[in-house]
């Protein structure tokens, strides 16, 4: 585990780191080009099958694609792919669990984190089996931040949660973003969602993004 | 003491037993039988011509023809490795990786037996070259098989959670360790558990053949023993390797967890 401090630290060296996207073509779609700033919210809505989904998978490079990404100096290409998802942290529709317990799933806990996200610390003892569609979706937001990732890109990541969660949810992925500097792409269907957290919001149709006022 | 020799009405009665079965299950409608009737003729067929090409065989016992025996047989092992998988890898790698690791494992422990183990005069004489190498090829492909069977399978169905770990920054490595050790224990399973049931369950056929064809219990037993040794490290350094090659290709170097790289299931 590491020191709140060590964290710290690192996260200022990564400190104002531009996301910036050139070119991009993934599976049959493309070019995409988007720049999001440091602590920058970017939304994108669109029906199902529009390729979102796909466009955050392959800036996580869990996809093949073509084109640039890069984030502050570092290129995608140029960097092992380990070390660019644990910067570039992609968090899914679905989170997935493997270990028995939820605390096997964590490299390092903030306990502040887990409070704010309406965890005591009891939950990392709990059995992952027991845990319902919300509190997985909540502790995987928690899980990826534990990483201190530079850049969030969050697929629906309030789509199970009640209205009191999605606030904190909110609240946090607002938080870390400010003082992580961290640019962040966020994939919503709630038009009030995005008209909350967005400072920029697009609209994708077969792979192309609109601008939306 | 020399061996009965087995006449071929000694076979037919064999063979009638197949039959009674087959219509049994006609009778029964267990839909066995064709298949069954069909295999026990090719299997008869397979061994009658083994028989001769190793008639053939111990008769010139030249390295060459013995080398091209060998090549055969693992070739055909190769394409059944290849066949036992529900999901396998497209192209040349389908058959490579299974007869690749075969070839490393079986060869090499057969030929290491020959030399230091049971060292006859040639080294290469047939009559203990070829039943060896048999032995390691069949259970070497029985684990291969499982073992890559089982790291296919379980890949595709644990593809989110494979994914999910190397959202969070796992290497390839890391995130295909688990699915790998469970493969590995399935291809040693059949292995492990032969040889807890040997000799009280079980007596083993190489052994039981020995003894009918006369030789001294005792020496049987030692012959025995040396084999399923053989066998264990044939299957384990076999799946091993298969095991390493092949989950390496489930990934690119990027890291990404490639399942287009396997074929759709065959039903």
């Amino acid at each position: 585990m590491r020191s709140r401090l060590a964290r710290f630290t690192e996260r200022k060296e990564h400190a104002l780191d531009t996301l910036r996207i050139q070119d991009l073509h993934y599976r049959s779609w493309g070019p995409v080009d988007l720049d999001i700033a440091p602590a920058e919210c970017v939304c994108l809505s669109g029906p199902s099958g529009s390729g979102k989904t796909l466009l955050l998978r392959a800036i996580a490079d869990l996809d093949p694609h073509e084109g640039s990404i890069v984030l502050g100096d570092l290129e995608c290409r140029e960097t092992a792919a380990p070390n660019w998802r644990r910067r570039v942290g992609l968090l899914p529709a679905e989170s997935q669990w493997w270990d028995e317990r939820v605390g096997d799933h964590f490299p390092s806990v903030d306990e502040d984190r887990l409070t704010h996200l309406g965890f005591d610390l009891d939950v990392l003892g709990w059995s992952v089996s027991r845990l319902s569609t919300g509190e997985k979706q909540r502790l995987a937001l928690a899980r990826l931040l534990s990483n201190d990732p530079s850049a969030l890109l969050l697929d629906e990541p309030t789509a199970s949660l009640d209205p009191d969660n999605v606030s904190r949810a909110e609240a946090m992925i607002a938080s870390y973003r400010r003082e992580a500097g961290a640019p962040v792409l966020w994939v919503s269907h709630d038009p009030a969602q995005i008209t909350r957290v967005a400072d920029r919001a697009y609209r994708m149709h077969n792979g192309a993004l609109t601008r939306q006022e | 003491m020399g061996v009965i020799t087995l006449s071929a009405i000694d076979l037919v009665l064999a063979t009638a037993l197949v039959f009674l079965l087959a219509g049994a299950s006609a009778a029964m409608r267990l839909g066995v039988g064709r298949r069954l009737v069909i295999s026990a003729i090719r299997m008869t067929a397979q061994l009658l011509l083994i028989g001769l090409v190793l008639r053939t065989l111990f008769a010139h016992a030249r390295l060459g023809w013995i080398l091209a025996m060998a090549v055969i047989m693992l070739l055909v092992a190769g394409r059944e490795v290849m066949a036992r998988q529900q999901r396998r890898f497209r192209g040349w790698w389908g058959f490579g990786v299974g007869a690749t690791s075969m070839f490393i494992s079986s060869f090499s422990i057969t030929v290491l037996a020959l030399l230091a183990i049971v060292s006859p005069d040639p080294w290469y004489q047939p009559q203990y070259a070829i039943p060896l190498l048999g032995m390691l090829l069949g259970n070497t492909m029985n684990g291969i098989s499982l073992s890559l069977d089982r790291l296919t399978q379980s890949a595709w169905e644990q593809r989110a959670v494979l994914e999910q770990r190397l959202m969070l920054g796992a290497t390839s490595e890391e995130a295909v360790c688990r699915i790998r050790r469970q493969s590995m224990r399935a291809a040693l399973t059949p292995t492990i558990n032969a040889m807890a049931a040997a000799g009280i369950v079980s007596l083993p056929g190489m052994m039981t053949g020995q003894i009918l064809a006369g030789s001294p219990p005792f020496e049987a037993v030692k012959y025995q023993i040396m084999i399923i040794l053989l066998i264990a490290g044939g299957a384990g350094f076999g799946s091993m390797g298969a095991l390493f090659l092949a989950s390496r290709r489930l990934f690119d170097a990027r890291h990404r967890l490639r399942l287009d790289r396997l074929t759709a299931p065959r039903d």
